[in-house]
C-alpha cells in the first residue's frame, strides 16, 4: 500500500470538508477500497473515514418508507426486525453478501458508490426504485448507477442514506460464482404499487440493468409460469471464463422465475 | 504517522504507526503478538480474524489507525491462564486442526458465531458461516465437529443465555 493519511470525520459536514483535502477518497467499510489499496490499484493520498458518523447510521421505517443510513452495515441491515416485516428480501440479500467478517465491516453506501458490476445492492435499488440521498440532493437509482464503476455522484459528494418505499412483494435470487462468491446472475423482483421490475446485476457488460422482457412477462400475471419460454436477448451481457453471456441471458431467466416463486410464498 | 491507541486482551496499549499499517501488522510487529495470522492477504482465507469492539473482522483488511480507540480481541486473549478457552478445548479434542495455520482465525470466527448463536448451531449453520475461513489442510470435517461441540459446552457453561464476546 503506498503512504496515505487517514482522518475520522466526525459529521457528513466535516467529511465533506476533509474530503476536499488533496486526492482523497471516503472510506467506509473498507472491504473493497482497502483491498484495491493493497495491491496499489488505488491510491488516494487521504482517506476520510465515515464508519463512525451516527447521523449515517440505523434504519428507520415509517409506514411503508424505509431509510437507512449509508454506514450501515450489510450485518445489520441483514439482522434488522423492522426491515425484515418491511421489505424481508433486502435483509436477505445483505445476508448473502461476501462472509460474516465483511458484512460486520461492508456497507450499504459503501457498496452503491463502489457500483461493482457484480455487486447486490445495485439490483436490489433499482427494482425497488430507490432514492440515495446525498449531503448535496437526491438521486433517483435509474439517474444513479451509471455503468461499471461509475455513478452519478460528483467529486467529494457523499451518500448519506437510501430510502424507498417497501414493495407489496419482493425478492432476490443470485446464481454464485462458486470461488469469488460474487454474483454470475442476481436477480431482484419487486411488486408495488407502479407495477413490477425487475434488475439484474453481474450479468450486463454496462452494469446493472432492468429486463425489460421479464417485467413485460410478469406485467400481467406475477407469477413464475408466467415466464415459462420467455428469452433474454444475449446482447450487451458479459462473457468471461465463468459464463458466456449465452449462458447468463438463459440463467436471468432461471433466476427471475426463483425469485417470483420465492416473492409469492 | 498516527498514534494508534487501543485495548488489546484487556490491556491498554499504544503506539505510533504509520496510517497504511493494517491492524494485522500493528499486532504481529508491533506488538508481537504473532498468533493472529496472514494467509492470504486478500480478505478471503480469515487467518487474520480478530475481535473488533466483539465482532469478528478480518485484521488485514483495516488499518490498525481505524481500529484506535476500539477494543480488540486476539487469539491470545481467549484462555483464562492455563485454562483453555471451551473452543480452544474443543478444537484439541476433536483435532480440529492440522498444520494450525488457520487455526486462530477458527477459532476467533467461531467464537463469534456460537456467540450470535446463543439457540445452538447445527451442521449447516456452521459449515455455511464458515465461508470466509480457509483451510488449506481441507480438515473442516473435524472444524465443524470442535465447533458444535463447544458450543453445547458454552450454552451449559451460561444456563443457555448468550455470553458476550469473549
Amino acid at each position: 500500500m503506498y503512504s496515505v493519511n487517514y482522518h475520522r470525520a466526525a459529521s457528513v459536514a466535516d467529511a465533506a470538508k476533509l474530503v476536499k483535502n488533496g486526492d482523497a477518497k471516503l472510506l467506509s467499510g473498507g472491504m473493497t477500497l482497502i483491498p484495491a489499496m493493497k495491491t496499489r490499484l488505488a491510491a488516494p493520498s487521504d482517506l476520510v473515514d465515515l464508519s463512525r458518523i451516527k447521523e449515517m447510521q440505523g434504519i428507520k421505517v415509517s409506514g411503508k418508507t424505509v431509510t437507512i443510513g449509508a454506514a450501515t452495515t450489510h450485518f445489520d441491515v441483514s439482522n434488522d426486525e423492522k426491515l425484515k416485516k418491511a421489505c424481508p428480501a433486502l435483509a436477505h440479500l445483505a445476508s448473502l453478501i461476501g462472509d460474516p467478517a465483511v458484512r460486520y465491516k461492508g456497507t450499504i453506501g459503501g457498496s452503491i458508490a463502489n457500483n461493482d458490476p457484480a455487486a447486490d445492492y445495485p439490483a436490489a435499488l433499482l427494482a425497488l426504485g430507490a432514492t440515495i440521498v446525498t449531503n448535496k440532493r437526491e438521486i433517483s437509482a435509474d439517474k444513479f448507477f451509471k455503468g461499471l464503476f461509475e455513478t452519478a455522484l460528483k467529486d467529494g459528494e457523499i451518500i448519506t442514506a437510501v430510502s424507498f418505499t417497501a414493495p407489496a412483494k419482493a425478492a432476490y435470487e443470485k446464481f454464485r460464482n462458486p470461488a469469488s462468491r460474487y454474483a454470475i446472475v442476481g436477480v431482484f423482483v419487486a411488486k408495488g404499487k407502479d407495477g413490477v421490475s425487475v434488475a439484474v446485476t453481474g450479468a450486463g457488460d454496462d452494469g446493472v440493468f432492468r429486463s425489460k422482457e421479464i417485467e413485460a412477462a410478469l406485467a400481467k400475471n406475477f407469477d413464475a409460469a408466467s415466464l415459462a419460454g420467455v428469452k433474454v436477448p444475449a446482447k450487451n451481457l458479459m462473457s468471461d471464463i465463468h459464463a458466456s453471456a449465452d449462458y447468463r441471458a438463459n440463467l436471468i431467466a432461471v433466476m427471475a422465475k426463483r425469485a417470483v416463486a420465492a416473492a409469492n410464498a | 504517522m498516527s498514534d494508534v491507541s487501543l485495548m488489546v486482551n484487556g490491556k491498554r496499549v499504544s503506539g505510533a504507526a504509520e496510517d497504511r499499517t493494517l491492524l494485522v501488522h500493528f499486532l504481529r510487529e508491533n506488538l508481537g503478538l504473532t498468533g493472529t495470522h496472514v494467509g492470504c492477504d486478500t480478505s478471503q482465507c480469515g487467518a487474520c480474524v480478530v475481535h473488533v469492539d466483539g465482532k469478528a473482522v478480518k485484521s488485514c483488511t483495516m488499518l490498525a489507525v481505524q481500529a484506535s480507540g476500539s477494543s480488540v480481541v486476539t487469539i491470545e486473549g481467549l484462555a483464562n491462564g492455563a485454562d483453555l478457552h471451551p473452543v480452544q478445548a474443543a478444537f484439541k479434542e476433536h483435532h480440529g486442526l492440522q498444520c494450525g495455520f488457520c487455526t486462530p482465525g477458527m477459532i476467533m470466527t467461531a467464537t463469534d458465531m456460537i456467540n450470535r448463536h446463543p439457540e445452538g448451531l447445527d451442521e449447516a449453520t456452521v459449515r455455511a458461516e464458515l465461508e470466509g475461513n480457509i483451510c488449506r489442510c481441507t480438515g473442516y470435517h473435524n472444524i465443524v465437529k470442535a465447533i458444535l461441540a463447544a458450543s453445547k459446552t458454552m450454552a451449559k457453561g451460561t444456563k443457555g443465555k448468550a455470553k458476550q464476546a469473549a
